[in-house]
């Protein structure tokens, strides 16, 4: 299989090199006989655990329909696995791939993954459920076998750097679902004035040996790993780097793809020290907010709904989705591409950012200021507004919505939860502005390298 | 009160003290030498010999590198900046409404447009990368957030809060253009109207 480095430079400046067999006009594709050897291999994995689960079913829980749902299940992706290793070639049919492409934007992305987010925390109970969760995972791996015979997808996805977002989906998928099962089993066990389940098993181990030697072993064995992985999965190395060439698209490592694209709306300045400083102080004063003494060493949903709400919003929705989308979805120039689209380094979007004091005063007033000058009256209109929200807000909060946690946490805490809370909400709060109204920025001050 | 114990607590101490070198028996080496070279040994053999020892070193080792790595990081393998004055032709040579790529590496590009020619930089006045000039969509696109601009430099999509900025243009001597680096007009600053800043033809 072929690997491309990020935005390599062919002959075309910065075209974006297509895996062999593709013709990027008629989306012609093709697949060749090792990735197909390798998505069979894939589904047979999952043929593997599905029979595992089936097994755990019938032997352990005696629950014979279960049992049968996923010897079902694991029949589908035998089919799927015999056609890749016998290389019939399928191809996810370019109808649905186009649909795809055309239903994504990132409007309809962020959405979407808001919507997903708001029903997992509203049916957290029956998401949550071992057979439910167990196919919503077996949905994800088949649309992923899917989508890797798309030859435009599998070019960003078998990419040596992006493995560890791959990780991370599932990753952090697992995980939620693992705290989020024990929280709800716990719940309903309080509900019958039942103690929660970590609560049963009292047993007390020591910091030494018992933690250290634990960590001390993971940390031998996570070494191994990147050692390993390090050697095996060469870091795509590109061109020397020069001035005058930007790769296209220039992304930033993985981890670091929610805050590129923090900057897509924000000035460097906010986006890049504003921000992530907020960030960083929210999660250090996380123990002095969050004074709530319940769900001390046991899970628990129902005792810390805002606390598990808010975190999560922030982590799932506005720094994971925001890295997904990073990898999948933006394409040269930065623009925003389907996970199936070609990536057309001369794809135009039209697109027409405004100022608000432009819509303010050439808009509604009919005026034009003069360069460089009046910056503060030109600027006033979005000056009040940020100064009305960051000021004016939390008070209104205290007094309306957020009475209760204003008379519980008093009044410092909940002044530093707010403005925490304010300056999170501040980038879908942008994000919206920005594809409702192409707004570019609120309060515009180039003069003083000041933009909001 | 502690004063009058002190002088006489230190006599004593000094004057124990000189019996010290004057006692060193030295006819007796033969009979300590063994126990001394192998108590040497057994330090040297825990500095270097024990499986922890070497661990230590090859830890220390491998610390030492990564940061000697890391400073090696502060010196990129850049070259050296080019003059900030360099000729880049006769104003005739250059075309209405095309934008000359050829100087990019001097960070660089020259645009004829609407009878006037100027030179501007190719840095993004988002965060610095460089944009690329789009021929077909006639603007220049940064491909790190996407910012655009127009043939004039002017910024009108993405989060770039101004215009690209001009290097200072004029016409030397010779007839030919001269691009000069080391001044540049920002047009938010009401700068660009300075006859400096471009050159009319
Ligand atoms: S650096 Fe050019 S758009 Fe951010």
């Amino acid at each position: 299989m072929l690997l491309f480095g990020q935005g390599q430079i062919g002959p075309e400046p910065f075209a974006r090199p297509n895996e062999i067999g593709e013709d990027p006009v008629f989306h012609h594709q093709h697949l060749d006989a090792s990735t197909q050897t390798g998505v069979g291999v894939f589904y047979l994995l999952i043929v593997l655990m599905n029979l595992g689960f089936a097994a755990y079913w019938f032997y352990n829980r005696r629950d014979r329909k279960q049992a049968n749902i996923w010897i079902v299940v694991a029949l589908v992706f035998l089919i799927h696995a015999a056609a890749y290793l016998f290389h019939a070639g399928w191809i996810l049919p370019a109808f649905i791939r186009n649909a795809v492409d055309d239903f994504i934007g990132p409007v309809t992305y962020f959405m979407l993954s808001l919507v997903l987010f708001i029903l997992f925390i509203y049916y957290r109970k029956g998401c949550t459920e071992p057979p439910v969760a167990w196919g919503i995972l077996n949905i994800s791996l088949l649309a992923s076998g899917w989508a890797i015979t798309d030859s435009n997808f599998r070019s960003i996805i078998t990419k040596e750097d992006n493995v560890p977002i791959v990780l991370l989906i599932f990753s952090v998928g697992f995980f939620t679902w693992l705290g989020m099962r024990k929280a709800v089993v716990n719940d309903e066990r309080m509900a019958r004035g039942e103690p929660p389940l970590e609560k049963l098993e009292d047993e007390k181990v020591l910091v030494w040996p018992d933690l250290v030697y634990t960590e001390l072993i993971c940390m031998v064995i996570a070494t191994f790993i990147l050692v390993i992985w390090g050697v095996v999965l060469k870091a795509p190395l590109e061109q020397p780097a020069t001035s005058a060439k930007a790769p296209n698209p220039s992304k930033a490592p993985w981890y670091f793809l929610g805050l590129q694209e923090m900057l897509v709306y924000y000035d460097p300045w906010m986006a890049g020290v504003v921000l992530p400083t907020m960030i960083l102080v929210g999660l250090i004063a996380i123990p002095y907010i969050d004074f709530n003494q319940k769900g001390n060493g046991y899970y628990s949903f129902n005792e810390r709904k805002v606390a598990i709400v808010t975190f999560n919003f922030g982590f799932i929705v506005l720094w994971v989705t925001l890295i997904v989308l990073g990898t999948f979805l933006r394409g040269p120039n930065w623009n925003f591409f389907g996970p199936f689209e070609y990536w057309d380094p001369h794809k135009v979007l039209p697109l027409n950012n405004v100022n608000l004091s432009d819509m303010f005063w050439l808009g509604l007033m009919g005026r034009v200021f003069e360069e460089g000058k009046d910056w503060f009256l030109r600027e006033l209109p979005g000056i009040i507004l940020v100064v009305l929200y960051m000021a004016a807000l939390p008070p209104l909060l205290a007094k309306t919505v957020l009475k209760p946690f204003y008379v519980r946490m008093g009044f410092v805490r909940f002044f530093v939860l707010v403005t925490l809370i304010q300056f999170m909400a501040a980038l879908p709060i942008k994000m919206v502005l920005r594809w409702t109204m192409n707004l570019k920025y609120i309060v515009y001050i180039p003069e003083y390298f000041f933009n909001i | 009160m502690s004063e009058p114990t002190n002088p006489p607590a230190e006599t004593p101490a000094a004057t124990a003290t000189p019996p010290k070198p004057a006692a060193p028996p030295k006819p007796a080496p033969p009979a300590k030498a063994a126990p001394k070279s192998t108590a040497r040994r057994g330090v040297l053999l825990a500095l270097f010999g024990s499986w922890f020892a070497v661990a230590w070193l090859a830890m220390t080792a491998a610390v030492g590198g990564m940061v000697l790595g890391t400073v090696r990081f502060l010196f990129p393998n850049v070259l050296s900046e080019p003059p900030s004055k360099f000729k880049v032709g006769l104003p005739d040579q250059f075309e209405d409404g095309k934008v000359v790529e050829r100087f990019k590496d001097q960070n660089t590009w020259i645009v004829k447009y609407n009878g006037i020619i100027y030179a501007l930089s190719t840095t993004c006045t988002h965060l610095g990368c460089t944009p690329n000039w789009l021929e077909s969509a006639q603007k220049f696109k940064c491909p790190c957030h996407g910012s655009g601009f127009k043939i004039t430099g002017v910024n009108f999509e993405g989060p770039a809060p101004r215009p690209l900025e001009r290097w200072g243009l004029s016409v030397g001597e010779d007839g030919q253009l001269v691009v000069d680096k080391s001044k540049k007009f920002q047009k938010e600053l009401g700068q660009w109207d300075s006859s400096e800043s471009y050159v009319k033809v």
